[in-house]
């Protein structure tokens, strides 16, 4: 059985953004990247997978991003994924593309499970997986905390708004990942050093066949800071009183 | 922009109340809004629907659960037959899922979450947030139709019409839906408390408190002295001490009550993604330099194990 984990190159979450000059992206010379934390939550059920229902599975990780993307790729194969793919793109790319390069990607390795983060931390989008499961025309499970296989399939837990929501896919599917789906384990420096060795392949969107048809075109940004200033309390009922005042409780 | 249909998500029983703002956001935009509704036995449910807009109705028992490649494609169908120019939801679980597959089965054109736009030289431009809310970004969309979810709490519902609109119900050829998904059970923990998305107060708690107990005493006494919902932050679902239901942040619910009462939440930037755009903001924390107060109206620095029972005693002796 083949896993496809795609995995995103996101700016690292806890740092302070910048912004381009004219203010179309994030400055991305000023920032630190890691594995979107969602694909690594997705990198980790492979694995356990792995470790478990289906030991003779391969794990691929595959990529959309600029050259250096590369050692993001390698955090998933010192995780413990046999093999990546990184599609050399430069610049912003929309989800319906981004869709398209890994249906693409899909038709050539023939997995028989997608295994993908819900969103990523960068756009906050949470479209990916779904587009792809249409494009595929295979079921999906989205904000997934639970696999279990079947005879014929997977039985999830979904976390929804309103409860846990248990449904049955048959495989092929496309599975995105929520936070409680697992804890990622952290790369060993032996497992690190091993990842050096693994094959690495380069591809292109166009190698695959694919002209990006934009969907979203980006006019400009805006960093969001506190308009509010705080005014300390030293009391409970100074609290009420603020709050009465402000008309938000009786 | 001229025909936009309305996807409106419901419990099998009643609208949800979130829906409204999808419809008040098409209204905004169009002259020509229709409401679209999956399920079975959907009789009472498009009456209600029909109080905003007509309804065009898809009931078959093969439509009774909402399973998304079912569903995904016969909104598709529909938006295709009615030739719609646009396709609105309200963000929730529900519409990230079964409408962001449609979306994927109509050319991929899709917004999530908007909270604002505007129309500039015939071009709708549509502002969302990214980057747990750090930034929030401008853009337009390519291609037709064009898919948008809106954040609940950036657009109200329109006033009930006096008289209803016309309810239509569409043929269902159940031959031709996929079946390779199965739903099995919901497990819906619907409380005594309102919805936390849906409640003019939350009071949410953090890591100060040590177990679910003492979430419930403490941050749960004062959601019932205020009527208020309960949230809480990612640390008390991670821990196992809250239900994942009550996550607001980047990665749980965005919510945006009129009061939104912050009790041991220091203020990871994932956090304040789901609740900054609350009207007033208070917090409570021990340590005086959490980034919470930042984004905060009013702070109080003190220990919730203290204050607390100080509100919940003032609040019931008045």
């Amino acid at each position: 059985m083949k896993i496809l984990v795609p995995c995103k190159r996101v700016p690292d979450p806890d740092q302070k953004l910048r912004l381009n000059a004219d203010a179309t992206d994030i400055d991305g010379s000023a920032v630190t990247y890691i594995l979107n934390p969602f694909d690594a939550i997705a990198v980790e059920e492979a694995l356990r997978i792995r470790e478990t229902a289906h030991p003779e599975a391969e794990i691929i990780a595959v990529s959309i991003a600029p050259a250096e993307g590369e050692t993001d790729l390698r955090t998933a194969l010192a995780m413990g994924a046999d093999r990546a793919l990184l599609i050399e793109h430069e610049g912003q790319i929309d989800p319906w593309n981004v869709a398209r390069i890994l249906a693409a990607v899909i038709h050539q390795e023939k997995p028989a499970l997608i295994l993908m983060g819900k969103q990523a931390v960068d756009d906050d989008a949470n479209q990916v997986g779904q587009f792809l499961a249409a494009q595929l025309g295979w079921p999906q499970a989205t904000f997934v905390s639970k696999i279990e296989f079947t005879t014929d399939g997977l039985r999830i837990h979904r976390e929804t708004d309103i409860g846990i929501e248990i449904i049955h896919v048959t495989l092929p599917a496309v599975v995105t990942a929520d936070l409680r789906l697992n804890e990622p384990r952290y790369a060993s420096l032996p497992s690190i050093l091993k990842a050096k060795k693994k094959p690495t392949e380069h591809s292109t969107p166009a190698k695959l066949g694919i002209k990006p048809e934009p969907r979203i075109r980006l006019l400009g940004m805006e960093l969001i800071d506190s308009q509010r200033t705080c005014e300390k309390v030293t009391t409970a009922t100074d609290l009420l009183d603020r709050l009465r005042e402000s008309e938000v409780i009786e | 922009m001229n025909k936009v249909l309305v996807l409106l998500e419901h419990d099998g029983t009643t609208l949800r109340p979130s829906s409204g703002s999808a419809i008040g956001f098409a209204r905004e935009l169009s002259d020509e809004v229709t409401a679209l509704l999956l399920g079975e036995d959907l009789g009472a449910i498009a009456a209600e629907a029909a109080k905003y807009a007509p309804v065009l109705t898809a009931d078959h028992e093969s439509l009774s659960q909402n399973v998304a490649d079912r569903w995904a494609h016969v909104i598709t169908e529909v938006a295709r037959s009615q030739n719609a120019e646009l396709i609105v939801a309200t963000s929730t679980t529900w519409a990230k899922d079964i409408v962001g597959r449609s979306a994927g089965l109509l050319g991929g054109a899709m917004a999530s979450d908007v909270t604002d736009h505007e129309i500039t030289d015939g071009q709708l431009r549509l502002r969302r947030p990214m980057f747990a809310g750090a930034v929030n970004a401008t853009l337009i969309l390519e291609g037709s139709p064009k898919i948008i979810t809106v954040c609940p709490s950036a657009y109200n519902a329109p006033k009930p019409a006096d008289i209803p609109f016309l309810i239509e119900t569409l043929s269902v050829d159940a031959s031709t839906l996929p079946s390779a998904t199965r739903f099995e059970s919901l497990d819906c923990k619907k409380g005594a408390r309102p919805d936390v998305t849906e409640a003019h107060i939350v009071v949410s708690g953090g890591r100060a408190f040590k177990n679910a107990e003492d979430f419930e005493k403490y941050v749960g006494g004062l959601a019932d002295q205020l009527g208020a919902a309960t949230g809480s932050s990612r640390a008390l679902v991670d821990a196992g001490i809250t239900p994942n239901s009550l996550q607001v942040g980047q990665t749980g619910k965005i919510v945006a009550p009129e009061l939104y009462l912050a009790l041991g939440i220091s203020g990871a930037v994932q956090h304040l993604a789901g609740m900054k755009n609350s009207r007033v903001i208070a917090a409570i924390n021990q340590d005086p330099d959490a980034p919470i107060f930042e984004f905060a109206d009013y702070g109080l620095v003190g220990d919730v194990y203290k204050e607390v029972p100080r509100l919940i005693e003032e609040l019931n002796g008045s």
